[in-house]
């Protein structure tokens, strides 16, 4: 079954707020094989102008996905989840993420299009701070692959 | 790295070794506990060859190739790929992913570097369209 279309547009609540913590930046660094100290010293963050430790990259992909899930779930959009392929991801950090932020993450399906028996569903997250501030934009191309093809 | 890199500029690569306990700690440190990624009968029960290493891990373990030439992760501002083929980590001997990358872009007005990255296995490349936009300091 394909992806219904006119959930395009459609933007769900916001996540309950999530406080990045210096044990979980310090986890997640150790199991992508991070070497940065400004992971896990909170002196050296601070030498470099940041609030706190420094979240990697990709951190803000859990963040991301609790959010996702809203949109992945909606029966309106008829999204078979066992037959999803993440297929590209970015991340625009308008400033990286430092423990101690509270944040709420938000889902908008910016895409659908069907290709090639397949349905691709985009999904834009905005994750902002309970203050207001917007510090990461998460995209996700979601792969919807089609019956025929196991 | 204190100087305006050059267009072409090879960073240092990297070859990162990931096993099933790779995989298991990066289940728990994202919360994506995937059965694909750490049991073997269930990935092989939906067509894969083997436990494939998350897609995520990939990326994320990738952009350290850049971060380590940068010196500062905060000041990776941008960061894309696609995920091009699964990594297969047999139990035994796991899989050793290459990452290079190089300088494709620099604009010196906005203190920006773009940095392609390439990510292979046995040559195949598992990840790609892989870009990092860095701050220069």
């Amino acid at each position: 079954m394909a992806v219904n279309p006119q959930v395009e547009g459609r933007t769900y609540p916001p996540t309950d707020p999530y406080v990045v913590s210096r044990a979980k930046i310090a986890e997640f660094a150790a199991a992508v094989g991070a070497r940065d100290t400004a992971h896990t010293d909170v002196a050296e963050a601070g030498r470099r102008g940041y609030a706190d430790v420094v979240a990697p990259p990709t951190y803000a992909i859990g963040i991301s996905q609790s959010a996702e899930a809203a949109a992945i779930l909606d029966p309106d959009a008829d999204i078979d989840y066992s037959r999803v392929v993440h297929g590209e991801q970015k991340f625009i950090h308008h400033r990286p993420l430092v423990a101690g932020d509270e944040v709420v993450a938000q889902t908008t399906i910016a895409r659908v299009r069907a290709a090639g028996g397949h349905s691709m569903v985009t999904l834009e997250t905005q994750i902002t701070t309970t203050g207001g501030d917007l510090t990461t934009t998460a995209t996700s191309l979601l792969v919807i692959r089609g019956e025929g093809d196991a | 790295m204190s100087t305006v890199p050059q267009v072409g500029e090879q960073l240092p690569g990297r070859t990162i070794h990931v096993d099933r306990a790779t995989l298991v700690r990066y289940a728990g440190a994202s919360g994506d506990f995937n059965q694909i990624h750490w049991d073997e009968a269930t990935a092989t029960a939906v067509g894969l060859p083997n436990v494939i290493a998350h897609g995520m891990w990939t990326m994320g373990a990738s952009v350290q190739v850049v971060v380590d030439w940068l010196g500062d992760a905060g000041r990776v501002s941008d960061y894309s790929v696609r995920f091009s083929a699964p990594v297969p980590v047999p139990h035994d001997a796991g899989a050793d992913v290459r990452v290079e990358a190089s300088v494709k872009s620099v604009d010196e007005q906005a203190g920006t570097a773009t940095i392609a990255l390439t990510a292979t296995v046995d040559g195949t490349a598992v990840l790609s369209r892989a870009v990092a936009t860095v701050t220069l300091a």
